[in-house]
């Protein structure tokens, strides 16, 4: 199984609330390290990243992500409402871990009832989905998090 | 009405917030990219981005604004001014949507927005149009312009705000230019259509605010002359217009509300004439479908808020005021602050604000949207800020703009302020009742 960004954000809100000062999570090719009180870097939820991922405080790690050079962000390339999947019901274009060509379609933005495919722009293998099916998406917000590769 | 999304930017996207928050109504920004961080995104209780800082791919983006209002469960759009403010296609897709339109409908939208429809609107209601008429064939168009007499204007019937016109001096030039004048009109306006008008030399640019609610009752809030102008860009603005007689104003007033009763207007919107001084007569221009940069010296002298009465019109709370109740008291006079660089043909200067101080006086009425570390976008118009004064007579109005003006202090890019500052100080304008050639013999003056 792999870590959505809301599972990182519920494991360090329970960090931060519990008595301990660091934590290490490790299952299926995912290593998560938190500390408490030292400077942010590298990124908590890349699958298989041996490196620890320390963040202080505790809620700057996701943003700390951004850093890492092999994680690209698909930026949304209008404002509209994100689908995840071609029509309700349907599998998810992509989930977490799913293998991305350049062209392939991981998502819909629909503006007025037009349909607007968002194709993953590199190849590598989806890393984290910011934003949930059926939500708003503004112009540039990351709607997901590619580990590149190729 | 409890939510409201603001399609706009800059000075008027403040502006309406503004009111929005005594009215405790929540407001979204729909800003693109470039003003992410600006005054009014800092402002609004959200802000969402709709696009790229290109205003095609944003500010103009019919449907992106309809969804993003949806989408934020908006119950209203107020589009300011410029932009999709006079689109009807916006209009329309909101009343197809369930989003209510601050401003009036698509039909009245588009019916002011031909121009050579309006004239005949005009007409129609007994206001009075400059000597002219809609010509396709050249042939008819020399006869008409004979008629007419030169010098005259070619106009594109979806021009206006001194946009897609042309001078003809001599018939000989007609033909050329009635070819140019078209082919422009469609590039500009995608409509090819052009009209013949009597140009009027020495003419005052004086306008009517209305309110109306949509059902045929129209009230007027007084006129503001504009005649102070550069190229058809207003620049300085004041209310009452000063010298006009008594008979005069009340039948720019009464055209001004016979013509959107006729169209059964809904919401605010301005009623533009052109003030013959020679004949002391006065044409319609045309009809601005929207609430008016040059507003605030209205709402000073009648102490009403006209974009919260956009919003009482819009939710159908209709004409919350009578004719009786509109008092004016006073004068007032509205100076543009704009990035531009008068001593470079007024180019302008877009950049960073790095400090500015704004007056901070009674009487005194500063909109803006520029603080330091503002940023002023060259994707936009340079309007940083309007200052209006407002005193029991034009004098001292006018003492007060020039202190106001004296206190404003302003870094990081150029502006207009100086060459306000001569506008206000010069003999002509002082004098008042000027026509709009006003400010092109000033810089005459100035060399």
């Amino acid at each position: 199984m792999s870590l959505t960004a809301a599972d990182v954000a519920e494991i360090m809100r329970l960090v931060e609330q519990s008595g301990f000062d660091e934590l290490t999570l490790e299952m299926e090719g995912t290593k998560i390290s938190l500390r408490r009180g030292v400077a942010a870097s590298g990124a908590p939820s890349a699958p298989a990243a041996p490196k620890p991922a320390p963040a202080a405080p505790v809620a700057a790690a996701a943003a700390a992500a951004v850093a890492d050079p092999g994680l690209k962000d698909l930026p949304s390339p209008l404002l509209g409402t994100f689908y995840r999947a071609p029509k309700p019901g349907a599998p998810a274009f992509v989930e977490v871990g799913s293998p991305v060509e350049a062209d392939t379609i991981v998502g819909i933005i629909e503006v007025m009832k037009l349909m607007n495919t968002v194709r993953a722009g590199v190849r590598g293998t989806v890393a984290e989905i910011l934003v949930a099916d059926g939500v708003l998406a503004e112009y540039g917000e990351t709607l997901m998090r590619v580990r590149t590769s190729g | 009405m409890r939510r409201i999304l603001i399609a706009n930017r800059g000075e008027i996207a403040a502006r309406i917030i503004r009111t929005c928050r005594i009215l405790g109504i929540e407001t979204v920004l729909a800003a693109s990219a470039a003003d992410l961080d600006s005054v009014p995104a800092r402002m609004a209780d959200r802000t969402v981005c709709i696009g790229p800082p290109r205003p095609a791919d944003s500010y103009l983006k019919v449907e992106t604004i309809v969804h993003a209002a949806r989408a934020t469960q908006s119950d209203a759009i107020h589009p300011g001014y410029g932009f999709l403010s006079e689109r009807a296609a916006l209009a329309r897709l909101c009343e197809a949507s369930g989003v209510v339109f601050i401003g009036p409908t698509a039909q009245q939208i588009d019916a002011v927005g031909d121009k050579l429809r309006a004239r005949a609107e005009a007409e129609a209601a007994q206001v009075p149009v400059v000597p002219g008429c809609a010509v396709t064939e050249l042939e008819e168009a020399v006869a008409a312009a004979r008629t007419i007499g030169v010098p005259l204007l070619v106009k594109a019937v979806g021009g206006g705000g001194g946009r897609g016109m042309k001078r003809v001096d001599s018939l000989e030039q007609l033909p050329a230019t009635l070819e140019l004048a078209a082919a422009e009109a469609g590039a500009a306006f995608g409509d090819a259509r052009v009209y013949l008008e009597r140009y009027v030399a020495s003419g005052r640019h004086v306008e009517v605010q209305v309110l109306g609610d949509g059902e045929g009752r129209v009230i007027h809030l007084g006129e503001r002359d504009c005649s102070t102008q550069r190229r058809y860009q207003k620049l300085v603005e004041e209310t009452p217009a000063p010298g006009l007689s008594r008979a005069l104003r009340e039948a720019l007033h009464a055209a001004a509300v016979r013509f959107a009763r006729r169209l059964a207007y809904r919401g605010a919107g301005t009623v533009e004439f052109l003030v013959d001084k020679e004949r002391d007569g006065f044409y319609f221009l045309e009809m601005n479908a929207r609430i008016q940069v040059e507003h605030p010296v209205t709402e000073a002298v009648t102490g009403v808020d006209l974009v919260a009465e956009q919003i009482a019109i819009a939710s159908g709370a209709g004409l919350r005021l009578a004719q009786s109740d509109i008092r004016t008291r006073g004068c007032a006079i509205e100076c543009r602050i704009n990035a531009e660089d008068p001593d470079h043909d007024f180019r302008p200067s877009p950049g960073q604000i790095t400090a500015v101080t704004w007056p901070v006086q009674e009487g005194v009425r500063v909109d803006t949207h520029i603080a330091a570390g503002s940023r002023v976008p060259p994707y936009y118009d340079s309007l940083m800020a309007k200052i209006i004064a407002h005193g029991p007579d034009r004098a001292a109005a006018l003492t007060l703009l020039r202190q106001a003006l004296a206190a404003t202090h302003l870094e990081g890019v150029h502006s207009n302020l100086g060459f306000q500052a001569q506008v206000l100080a010069d003999a002509e304008f002082v004098a008042g009742g000027f026509d709009t050639g006003f400010v092109a013999r000033l810089l005459e003056r100035r060399t």
